[in-house]
């Protein structure tokens, strides 16, 4: 791929195949944290950086570790655990090394282990042959499209707030209904093809 | 047998995972395109589940707590791939609607919230009836979405029409349509749990004045 197609490539991730709301991976914390813009920020950051640093990881675990001992059936354990361990690592290094990301991000690290999107980019850049650039590439747009979609959603939940609805729709039906509407705005984007 | 039934019924109605837990959600908005992709996504999941409860029932006494998160993870993955590679063999249109759900079956928090919460407490047979149960229930759940969403979207109940093709809309099977129509589905749920829950109170009121 060369640059242009990359940025292409980029650009498709972060709002035509936008992880929430075209392909339903992580929709656990994009509901759970986005009641409060700061935190849900707080979230997508510690997201983006999770997913940037697995897609590298898991990258040179497929090609040196599984496809040269034919093992790439063996792909789900081996990224869901290469997933684990980084979390753990990244958790331990920002806190011994830069407390105050620590500070900001640390409560949110331990959930992403169990967020879908960090393992199904991984699983997506083995399925499209993508190369190491391409993957950290594909990596970084697909979690910053998760970022912006998880911060613009906890600006209309704080609207929510106010909101009288029915008793029936309290909570989480008027949350999802509301994620619904904003998945139409971004359907708008299914249009923008290369 | 009467425990049994009772496990059963919690995990279809009072329990549901999805519908009263609110977990799983991804695989709930995804797969809920049409019936056949729903109840395949299910069984598919309950299967996982009951095999992963079994497993970690058996070994609860040997996983160090510490770890035990981790040791839930592998032994989940496991029987996703077993899992994954026996659909790929067997049901292989399936295999391939369903794409990358498969193996993010490993990160369905209610497989493992089951493991954390049931089965590293439970002896084996109990921890395989609720791996049955809570595995049904999510079944159930995804059919009751993706039945609306076929129907609506489509005019199609399991690739029969139902409806006149003029009559379908296709929001319904677009994403955004998944939202609104698992919002609706929750909101009835919601209405009817408060409704049993306020004649419940009110026939334990009648009991009182008796």
């Amino acid at each position: 791929m060369n640059f242009g197609e990359i940025l292409l490539m980029m650009f498709t991730a972060i709002l035509v195949e936008n992880f929430i709301f075209s392909r339903f991976y992580g929709i656990c914390p994009f509901l759970g944290v986005s009641s409060q813009p700061d935190t849900a920020l707080g979230m997508g950051l510690a997201v983006t950086f999770v997913i940037t640093i697995s897609s590298a990881v898991t990258w040179a675990v497929y090609e040196f570790l599984l496809l040269p001992f034919e093992l790439d059936f063996l792909k789900t354990i081996a990224f869901i655990l290469v997933i684990a361990a980084l979390v753990q690592f990244i958790e331990m290094f920002l806190r011994k090394f830069i407390p105050s990301l620590y500070a900001s991000l640390g409560i949110y690290l331990p959930l992403i282990t169990t967020n879908c999107a960090v393992l199904s980019s991984a699983l997506l850049n083995v399925q499209n042959g993508y190369g190491f650039i391409e993957s950290v590439c594909f990596g970084l747009a697909a979690s910053l499209g998760f970022t912006l979609a998880i911060v613009v959603f906890a600006g209309v939940r704080a609207r929510l707030r106010d909101a009288k609805p029915p008793k029936s729709f309290e909570g989480f039906p008027l949350t999802l209904i509301a994620a619904g509407l904003l998945a139409m705005a971004f359907a708008g984007f299914s249009g923008v093809r290369f | 047998m009467k425990q049994f039934i009772k496990q059963l019924k919690n995990g279809l109605i009072d329990q549901n995972p999805v519908l009263v837990q609110l977990l799983g959600m991804c695989p709930t908005l995804a797969t809920t395109t049409s019936v056949d992709n729903a109840l395949g996504m299910g069984l598919a999941a309950t299967a996982v589940l009951i095999c992963s409860n079994v497993m970690i029932s058996l070994l609860r006494k040997l996983i160090p707590s510490q770890v035990r998160i981790a040791a839930y993870i592998v032994i989940i993955s496991g029987f996703v791939t077993a899992v994954e590679l026996l659909m790929r063999a067997y049901f292989y249109p399936l295999y391939q609607s369903l794409g990358l759900f498969i193996p993010l079956i490993v990160v369905n928090c209610i497989i493992l919230a089951r493991a954390e919460a049931f089965a590293s407490k439970n002896r084996v047979l109990p921890s395989a009836v609720d791996g049955l149960s809570m595995g049904l229930g999510f079944t159930l759940a995804l059919v009751l979405v993706a039945t609306v969403r076929e129907l609506l979207g489509m005019g199609t109940l399991m690739g029969v029409r139902i409806l006149p093709e003029a009559l379908s809309m296709t929001f319904f099977i677009l994403p955004c349509g998944a939202f609104v129509t698992l919002g609706f589905v929750i909101a009835a749920v919601q209405k009817l749990r408060s409704h049993r829950a306020k004649k419940a109170a009110d026939d334990h009121d009648g009991e009182v004045d008796a």
